[in-house]
């Protein structure tokens, strides 16, 4: 479970985000929607331990509430840059993560992380030479090397080509359906409808609408959200 | 938490002799300084020897701030550090990682500067080699000690690459002062016995900073 | 205390140090003796010492300020830490430029690389450059964070700086206040310079951390109007 009580975040005069409150249970996938600049990646950061709050609390629940420092081991974090080092093979890559996660992966295993993402036969070779896709395949397989129970995702699907979507698409299906939380910003309000069981829209840095995808049909949503941020462009 | 030390250290390493980009750039600056000082100790060509130790390591401490600049380049591309630091590990390793990897760099680099400098000044040193070494790895191992920290601080500035030698050289003076002092003992005396000063000092130093750096590292990380 | 109380012992810190900048020119233009070889020249000193000391004094609130932002993280301490140092370097400014004018005509040198003297460069251009990180990190979190790492740092290396040095040949004058060399008859005026400087410093320290404390209040004022529009 995450916590998230009364966070403010400011850079000087800006706001990325005010006296926001948002609770996200156990094994829930919950969508980020919001213009460019709402806060949505400041929140993730924040849940990552990343950044640090100016005001508020955050609470990550793993077998008992932790900061989210403490918590670092058991999040993934996904976003369009990939941290991987270009001057690496991916298999160098994977094991340098391996290594500082304490993880006993051996060379069969880190192939295999490699061609479940669609890059076998390429595991030998830098990562500066791969494709914006291929590199994000590569990320995803980094990210989530260390199994986490909680994946924050930050327009994750940024640079994927039509498969590659697919099969980021279907490895969060089933995270979510093995029980992982998940909390997702993005801009596709497809794809983020699709997955999520709760949507939540982020707007000037507070939630401007929470709701279970459940309530709302994807025509319904998509028609809300607009209204929305119309209205919201309109007075800012 | 050494294995933590080392995997890090080894990614730095494994990139750099891949692609040799700071080690290039760092060996061929230190050869540039020493030819500078040539034409500027022109002046005191006869009695050079008494200079060459303040040469070195202006020559060191330049060659050594080009590495410190890069040293967060690697992090810094596809947001690598932010990989990083969702690592769980305390921030002081990753310091210890990245400090090591940069003293060994400017290890590697003084080698060659050192090689150019004993043909260029004339010098012919066989019995002194020792003891140069052993200065410069606690001289190096000072520097970096500092440099890994303040290049973090650096690093995620508006002047990232101007701003370093200024913070940097004015917290490191101890180090170049008993540097300079203790190569000029090896060089120009036979009492060997005057190192024990500028090495104590210098000790203490390197103890000093790499503990409180090791300690502070994870406030100038964070965001 | 509230913000008419701040005021007023403002008012009172202010008056203390007009009588007392104005007894202290007396004290050591006229009450103090005319020394023997130097002459009217070593009136400086009660200026220079003062200054020193005083800015040694800021550094010391700089780095204490620092450490307590690291544990409380309050902006409160970085205002401390960023008037101290900014007033520390003002000091030493005066330390570094009233010797000179002393050294010419008594050393027939403007400047010579003791290690008294090289020292307080070394120090003023670690507080120097203190000051040009606050300047280069553009975030206020952040720039608080960096800063304090850098004050700790700073202030941990000087003693390390004098240590280095001290072995070269020294032709400053030895403290003469450790040796108990200050002539008796110079000490009140040499108490008193060392007195009002401090007050100056408490005063200016006060000022400047109120200006800084209005401009984060300002920060905060056009938050809250960004948020109403």
């Amino acid at each position: 479970m995450i916590e998230v009580q009364g966070v403010a975040k400011y850079f000087g005069r800006f706001s990325a985000l005010r006296d926001l409150s948002v609770t996200v249970r156990e094994g829930e996938f919950v969508s980020l929607f919001g213009r460019n600049g709402a806060g949505k990646t400041t929140l993730l950061r924040i849940l990552a331990g990343l950044t640090r709050p100016s005001s508020g609390d955050v609470r990550i629940h793993l077998s008992g509430p932790r900061s989210p420092q403490e918590a670092r081991g058991g999040m993934g974090y996904l976003s369009h840059n990939t941290a991987l080092y270009g001057d690496l093979t991916a298999v160098e890559n994977l094991r340098f993560y391996a290594n500082l996660f304490d993880l006993a992966l051996d060379e069969a295993e880190l192939d295999k992380r490699i061609q479940l993402v669609g890059l076998a036969g390429r595991e030998k070779e830098p990562v500066r030479n791969y494709s914006r896709g291929m590199q994000q395949r590569l990320a995803i397989a980094r990210a989530f090397l260390h199994d986490p129970s909680i994946l924050l995702l930050d327009e994750p699907f940024t640079g994927l080509d039509q498969t590659g979507t697919e099969f980021l698409k279907d490895y969060l299906s089933r995270a979510h359906g093995r029980g992982k939380t998940c909390v997702m910003a993005i801009h596709d309000a497809v794809l983020g409808y699709e997955l999520a069981d709760r949507i939540l829209v982020i707007e000037s840095g507070g939630v401007a609408m929470d709701v279970a995808r459940r309530s709302v049909s994807l025509a319904e949503f998509q028609q809300r959200y607009r209204a929305l941020v119309k209205e919201r462009s309109d007075a800012g | 938490m050494p294995a933590k030390v080392w995997t890090i250290f080894r990614k730095d390493l494994l990139i750099e002799l891949r692609t040799k980009d700071s080690l290039n750039a760092m060996i061929f600056f230190g050869i540039v300084v020493l030819v500078i000082f040539n034409f500027a100790l022109e002046a005191i060509r006869e009695s050079i020897r008494a200079a060459v130790p303040g040469v070195l390591w202006v020559s060191f401490a330049f060659s050594g701030t080009l590495g410190l600049n890069r040293m967060f380049a690697a992090e810094k591309e596809n947001s690598c550090l932010q990989g990083l630091l969702m690592v769980p590990v305390d921030r002081g390793i990753i310091y210890l990682g990245k400090m090591i990897a940069a003293c060994v760099f400017m290890l590697l680099t003084e080698a060659v500067i050192f090689v150019f400098s004993l043909i260029f000044f004339n010098l012919t040193v066989w019995r002194e080699i020792p003891y140069v070494v052993l200065v410069c790895l606690v001289g190096t191992l000072g520097f970096t000690a500092v440099g890994a920290l303040l290049s973090a601080i650096a690093a995620n500035t508006k002047m990232r690459e101007v701003l370093l030698p200024l913070i940097l050289f004015p917290v490191v003076l101890p180090i170049l002062v008993n540097a300079v002092e203790a190569t000029a003992i090896i060089l120009n005396t036979v009492d060997y016995r005057q190192l024990k000063l500028p090495l104590t000092i210098m000790t203490v130093f390197t103890i000093v900073f790499a503990t409180l750096a090791y300690l502070l590292f994870e406030y100038v990380l964070e965001d | 205390m509230d913000q008419r109380g701040q005021a007023r012992l403002d008012e009172f810190l202010g008056a203390l140090l007009f009588a007392g900048m104005i007894l202290a020119l007396y004290m050591a233009f006229l009450q103090a003796p005319r020394e023997k070889t130097m002459g009217d020249l070593q009136r400086i000193f009660y200026f220079h010492v003062s200054s020193g000391i005083t800015g040694l004094t800021a550094f010391a609130v700089n780095f204490a300020a620092s450490v307590m932002y690291l544990v409380r993280r309050n902006r409160w301490w970085d205002h401390v830490a960023l008037s101290s140092a900014e007033l520390g370097v003002m000091f030493l400014s005066i330390v570094l430029v009233t010797g000179p004018i002393w050294a010419k005509p008594v050393w027939f040198v403007w400047w010579t690389w003791s290690p008294r003297l090289t020292s307080s460069l070394v120090l003023w251009m670690l507080y120097v450059a203190y000051l040009l990180v606050r300047n280069y990190v553009l975030d206020p979190d952040r720039r608080a964070l960096v800063s304090a790492v850098f004050g700790i740092v700073a202030f941990v290396d000087a003693p390390i700086v004098w240590f280095s040095i001290r072995w070269w040949r020294d032709i400053h004058p030895a403290p003469m206040l450790e040796t108990g060399g200050l002539s008796p008859s110079m000490r009140p005026a040499f108490y008193t310079c060392w007195a009002v400087f401090q007050i100056l410093f408490i005063y200016l320290l006060r000022r400047r951390f109120f200006l800084e404390a209005s401009r984060q209040e300002v920060e905060w004022l056009q938050r809250r109007a960004d948020m109403v529009s």
